[in-house]
């Protein structure tokens, strides 16, 4: 039978069917049912299982702050554990899956648990399962995650996109409820940019799931109407399925837009999700209340949900969960779920009122002073038992049992920024407290205002305050005559008792476990939190920190607000991490930058490698090569033999000029450069204030005022970066400008004996580049190819003759193109930066593993290099004792005892004697490779007095691999120590 | 958080990179008797308050200036944003 | 003349187009950039240079001005990049600093940047899913520098709400191509 539970009315499109499944089961609903709608209209009311009991639950509520009913939604990659059935838009063809049970639903083996309940109270965790220690990691820790836990996770990527995005407005409304619908339409008639934003996919808020009218249409009729003219202003963004999750600061909040959680598949292209960044200028919180339980002996049986919930699964999905219904209320509210349940022809057995002088609202049987003491039912509710004011106890028959324990104010993001709720006696709730985020108001019952005028004049209000303080004038919208009942409660949270009380049904805390807590001496909330996990998990305590709180207060003998709360953080619902990520995943993670050369490298199979974000070659393999180090050493003995190219462009340029510029160098760099000759370049050395070594490069001098400098290209923005704080905040009157030129041009490394004579090739020949007109260390500018500018460097970093030759970047491909023709006869290779790498450590040149941020001039074999005769960043502190000691590291080279033998990078320098320990390290190796023109491996490295070390034997230990080598310490250039090939 | 930039207006703090104490603008002489001390002090000795702190700010992703935020440390409220170089100026630093 | 063939930034013979949904975005190929700072103390000299150059006053913070055939665009602090068409403007950075002499150091940018124009009737909310200006305030001649997914970039408002420039680094090129194709299509 299908949709036995359905009854006339409610806001659902019957002429659209929908099939789905539940536990493989199949059943129909339709548009705009939930899931938890949808199932209970085909009598479900069992829907998993709870978290440490495996006790059979249903759903509590009809929204997101549902505890219970948790399913797992979707097959395949795209299955999706603890989804909330409460708020899981229904679709033809969802397939759902309750959870964490053993076996079928209705019988769960784990069930075992609840019989075992004594020894699971709070804190068991660390009671039972403290030793063996060596256990728990081993063997207690994967039986508990087996048994607890709730929905699984596919092990699959998630097939889906993800969005983020960045929106502005006047004014965010949160909620679109009466009070924010009422605020949306004064503030959006006034002309401000309106974004509206509720998380739900009909807006309206209580207004669809009440019978109460406005004016003379019903409130869903109402909504309709208003968001229609809404709709119509073009100033206001309405954003549905949207929840804002936190209100950060300076006006920023987070919204996340369920985009295509609706349908079976996102659309072609489509995100799944968008979490937007909302700038907002002031934001109205017009976000309801949630209703509170009230705790009694077996309250979590299937069936019994808040009365609330009970009137909108009635009103709004034409659904009830039986034919029978009881309510247990200490307020007003709960007798309006009885009155509208009999105006749908629902049969209520009772109203069961705590309160001794509850009202006669509804036209049924009326308990007054009498509370419920516990329920029957296996698998959902059969009974409910009371105890009435006369003190006799009574069995009511339900299935269906509705409790209303007041509602609480979602006062949540008002604490996002350290706001505390202050408690108002006369709603027993907590309000919004005296410092809310800076620029936001609250609304409706939100801010304790529970009538639906009261709310809907509240939020017309709010906007016309928050538009006043923007500067704009408004009127407040014209709103319809409405229910203006007050707030009658009696406060109750838990029914005394002796059998099992839940206070929090998603983390199957009890009214006990809180007064063993506090036992304990877990007494603050914050304690009292951690150690019960009360209001933890994907609904944190919506329905339950309040009632936690209250039984805690009882213990101590303090009042509510007296016991605290605990803080409300972001995000007010579960974010998935797939949202945070938005685009950045996987290839897209961050973006990739690729050198003029790319292509053509691409073209001729090289294997790139990431240097931060770019993508560069590391060796160009040939044809018949197995190895990379057949491919590298081939290009490294070509380019010492012949000649090399390497695209070099990826090194930071930055381009200074300006009167004080030559100043301004000598202040950043350690070495002088006020003296650099127009048209020479000269290699300089960057330190930190603190005298370690920032970065290395050379400089051109180009004009009198214009020079280009060169960084590393790991560190190109921070050196750019540290310029820009030396110019503006160190020496702000200095005539100097700087800007990055990186981009700008192609550049590439020309070495080797034969550099020169390619090069001419490419040079025009009105420009000499003979070693005499074009010396070491010369620079210029020329033009290539038959008159494309170009700018020609003589340095080198290989140790061999090189140029570095540079041409608007467009032109870079053809230019590398020409320049492999033009190298064919010499044999010319173009070499990958792993080549480069080898050439730099057989020349003993620094790079990034000698640059690490924790070596000196000094230590680099430099020290010379620091002026002391004028003002340079860490020219000071590196005159400190401590880093100027006599057995300071020094860089040395370090070669093999047995030229057969090899040694890694990192390895420590121990005496040959000495056990490899840290009081005896001597040092360690920073760089190490295979140098194919000495035949076997050699390494840079850094040991204490190395300078005065030469010749001398000590072991590279690597206990990482466990492996040792003898090593002699040596030279640190390789070859051509002289520097007579670089000046050739 | 949002910066009020003294030139572009309000701008996500995303744009920026921090840097930390303002004093860092306050670099010693270098001639100075002692200016070994002076830099070890500048350079390491730092206020940590609790309430209104002087910091720099690199609008790194913007215009490229650096920033002097006066931010309260508790409550991320910016009470004022000035460009660095006229701070640096107004304490009389100039080439 | 010189023989070298050119590449735009996406590593293509000819500037890449695509049309997705009401967005096209073009790679712009035909434009000479440079930066321009003013000198220290030559703030008055500078202005006068500039304005005749240029054919009028330079934009202020946040502005860009359209002329002929320079547009200059404010960067920062006393520094403004100045567009001109590259047929008759590739050597940019020379012809400007002839103008602009000593009251003013003047850098060539031409081949550092990427430029793509994003143009169309939801164009704004392609901008909503990239960068955290307020692209639908922007009016024509609004430009200023963001983040665009991790990427450093310069978006102009070349006609408000209808089309903007977005400049990047020209290594990012494909990156940020990549990314304003995947916006676009989750607008379409």
């Amino acid at each position: 039978m299908s949709q036995t539970n359905r009854i006339a009315g409610g806001l659902i499109d019957r002429s659209q069917t929908l099939n789905f499944s539940f536990d493989g089961k199949t059943y129909q609903g339709h548009a705009g049912d939930t899931l938890a709608s949808a199932l209970i209209a085909n009598g479900v009311r069992l829907m998993g299982r709870s978290f440490k009991y495996h006790r059979p639950r249903g759903p509590l509520t009809a929204g997101s702050e549902e505890p219970n009913a948790l399913v797992e939604l979707r097959s395949g990659a795209r299955q999706e554990p603890n989804t909330r059935a409460t708020v899981a838009e229904l679709f033809d063809g969802l397939t759902a899956r309750s959870q964490n049970h053993v076996g079928p639903l209705s019988f769960d083996l784990l069930a075992v648990n609840d019989l075992l309940s004594p020894f699971f109270a709070a804190g068991f965790y660390y009671k039972t399962f403290m030793w063996p220690k060596a256990f728990w990691e081993k063997l207690y820790e994967p039986i508990i995650r087996r048994a607890a836990g709730l929905g699984s996770l596919t092990m699959q990527a998630d097939p889906d996109t993800y969005d983020k995005g960045f929106l502005h407005c006047d004014v965010l409304i949160i909620g679109a409820g009466p009070a924010g619908l009422a605020a949306a339409l004064t503030a959006g008639r006034a002309g401000a940019e309106v974004i509206l934003a509720d998380e739900d996919f009909l807006l309206g808020g209580r207004l669809n799931s009440e019978t109460l009218a406005l004016g003379d249409q019903t409130g869903a009729e109402w909504a309709r109407t208003t968001l229609a003219e809404l709709a119509s202003l073009p100033n206001v963004r309405i954003m549905a399925r949207t929840t804002v999750i936190g209100a950060f600061d300076h006006g920023i909040y987070g919204a996340l837009e369920r985009v295509s959680d609706h349908l079976p598949e996102p659309l072609p292209g489509k995100p799944r999700q968008t979490l937007w960044r909302i700038y907002a200028r002031r934001s109205l919180l017009c976000a309801g209340a949630t209703e509170r339980p009230i705790a009694f002996e077996n309250n979590d049986r299937p069936g019994i949900m808040l009365g609330g919930a009970l009137r909108s699964y009635a009103n709004r999905w034409a659904a009830v969960p039986g034919e029978k219904v009881a309510i247990f209320t200490n307020n007003d509210d709960g007798h309006r779920t009885a009155a509208d349940l009999i105006a749908k022809g629902v049969k209520v057995t009772a109203v069961i009122d705590s309160r001794a002088d509850a009202p006669r609202i509804a036209d049924c049987e009326l308990l007054a002073g009498a509370v419920v003491t516990g329920s029957t039912g296996r698998l959902g509710l059969r009974f409910v038992k009371t105890r009435t004011a006369d003190g006799r106890e009574r069995m009511i028959e339900c299935q269906a049992l509705g409790v209303s324990g007041g509602w609480n104010p979602n006062v949540h993001l008002t604490c996002h920024q350290r706001g505390r709720p202050q408690w108002n006696a006369a709603l027993a709730a907590f309000v919004p407290g005296g410092t809310l985020p800076p620029g936001m108001l609250v609304a409706g019952a939100a801010n304790g205002v529970m009538s639906t005028a009261g709310a809907l004049a509240s939020g017309a209000e709010a906007a016309v305050a928050t538009l006043a303080d923007l500067g704009r004038k408004a009127k407040p919208a014209d709103l319809p005559q409405a229910e203006d009942a007050p707030v009658q409660i009696t406060p109750l949270f838990h029914v005394p008792g002796k059998g099992r009380a839940w206070v929090d049904q998603q983390n199957d805390v009890t009214v006990k476990d809180v007064k063993l807590a506090h036992q304990e001496g877990y007494i603050s909330v914050e304690h009292l939190k951690r150690y019960t996990t009360l209001g933890m998990a994907t609904d944190q305590g919506k329905t339950s920190n309040i009632g936690g709180l209250a039984v805690m207060a009882e213990m101590t003998g303090k009042s509510i607000p007296e016991t605290g709360t605990t803080i409300f953080r972001p995000p007010y619902t579960p974010v998935p991490i797939a949202a945070f990520a938005g685009r950045s995943a996987g290839r897209d993670f961050r973006p990739t930058r690729l050198t003029p050369s790319h292509h053509w490298a691409a073209e001729q199979g090289a294997v790139f490698v990431e240097v931060g974000m770019w993508l560069r070659a590391q060796w160009f393999p040939r044809e018949g090569e197995t190895t990379w180090r057949q491919s590298v050493d081939r290009e490294v003995l070509a380019t010492r033999k012949s000649v090399g190219i390497c695209d070099v462009t990826t090194l930071g340029k930055i381009d200074v000029q300006g009167s004080d510029a030559a100043d301004f160098l000598n202040r950043i760099y350690a070495n002088p450069f006020a003296k650099l000759p127009v048209g020479k370049v000269r290699y300089g050395l960057m330190l930190r204030e603190d005298g370690m070594v920032m970065d290395d490069g050379t400089t051109a001098r180009l004009a009198e005022d214009h020079f280009v400098l060169t960084t590393t290209t790991a560190n190109a923005v921070g050196v750019y970066r540290h310029m820009e704080f030396c110019r503006q905040c160190l020496w702000p009157d200095m005539d100097v400008q700087i800007i990055s030129t990186t981009e700008a041009w192609a550049q590439y490394s020309v070495a080797g004996p034969n550099a020169r004579k390619l090069l001419q090739k490419i040079v025009d020949p009105a420009f000499d580049i003979s070693n005499e007109a074009f010396p070491y260390m010369g620079c210029g500018d020329i033009t290539v190819c038959g008159g494309l500018r170009a700018r020609l460097f003589r340095i080198s970093f290989s140790g061999e003759l090189a140029f570095e030759i540079a041409v608007p970047t467009r032109y870079g491909d053809a230019l590398m193109r020409r320049m492999v023709e033009a190298g064919r006869e010499f044999d010319a290779v173009v070499y990958g930066t792993e080549a480069l790498g080898v050439m730099r450590i057989e020349k003993g040149h620094a790079a990034g593993n000698e640059l690490n941020g924790t070596t000196t001039a000094l230590n680099l074999g430099m020290g010379g290099m620091v002026n002391k005769k004028k003002d340079s960043i860490g020219s000071t502190l590196s005159e400190r004792e401590g880093m100027n000691r006599a057995d300071a590291l020094n860089l040395v080279g370090f070669r093999p005892v047995n030229p057969a033998d090899t040694f890694a990078a990192g390895s420590h320098l121990i005496a040959r004697d000495a056990v490899a320990n840290a009081a005896n390290d001597q040092g360690y190796l920073t760089s190490v490779a295979f140098s194919p023109n000495l035949g076997h491996t050699i390494g840079l490295g850094l040991l204490k007095n190395g300078a005065a070390r030469k010749g001398e034997v000590l072991r590279a230990v690597n206990p990482v691999q466990n492996s040792e080598t003898l090593v002699e310490v040596v030279s640190a250039h390789f070859i051509d120590p002289e520097g007579d090939r670089l000046r050739a | 958080m949002i910066i009020n930039h003294p030139l572009l207006g309000p701008r996500d703090s995303q744009e920026f990179t921090y840097l930390g104490d303002a004093n860092l603008i306050d670099r010693p002489d270098w001639q100075a008797e002692d200016a070994v001390d002076q830099f070890h002090d500048y350079l390491y000795l730092r206020n940590n308050p609790a309430g209104a702190h002087r910091e720099l700010w690199f609008h790194e992703q913007g215009d490229r200036s650096w920033l002097v935020v006066t931010r309260d440390t508790r409550t991320h409220e910016i009470t004022a944003v000035e460009l660095a170089r006229d701070v640096a100026r107004a304490k009389g630093r100039s080439k | 003349m010189h023989d070298l063939g050119s590449l735009t930034p996406l590593g293509g013979k000819t500037s890449k187009t695509d049309q997705i949904g009401a967005i096209g975005i073009t790679e712009v190929t035909t434009t000479a950039l440079a930066s321009v700072s003013c000198r220290m103390g030559k703030a008055q000299a500078f202005a006068t240079a500039a304005t005749a150059l240029f054919g009028g006053p330079l934009p202020g913070p946040g502005q860009s001005t359209k002329g002929d055939p320079y547009g200059v665009i404010w960067t920062g602090p006393e520094q403004w990049f100045a567009e001109a068409p590259f047929d008759s403007h590739e050597d940019i950075a020379k012809t400007l600093k002839a103008g602009l002499g000593d009251t003013a150091s003047v850098t060539e940018q031409t081949d550092g940047w990427v430029r793509f124009d994003v143009s169309g009737a939801t164009v704004v909310d392609l901008l909503e899913r990239l960068c955290p200006v307020p692209a639908r305030q922007m009016q024509t001649g609004a430009a200023t520098r963001t983040v665009v997914e991790h990427m450093g970039c310069l978006v102009i408002c070349r006609a408000a709400g209808a089309q903007f420039s977005i400049l990047a680094p020209r290594s990012y090129a494909a990156s940020l191509h990549h990314a304003l194709v995947t916006a676009a299509r989750s607008i379409a």
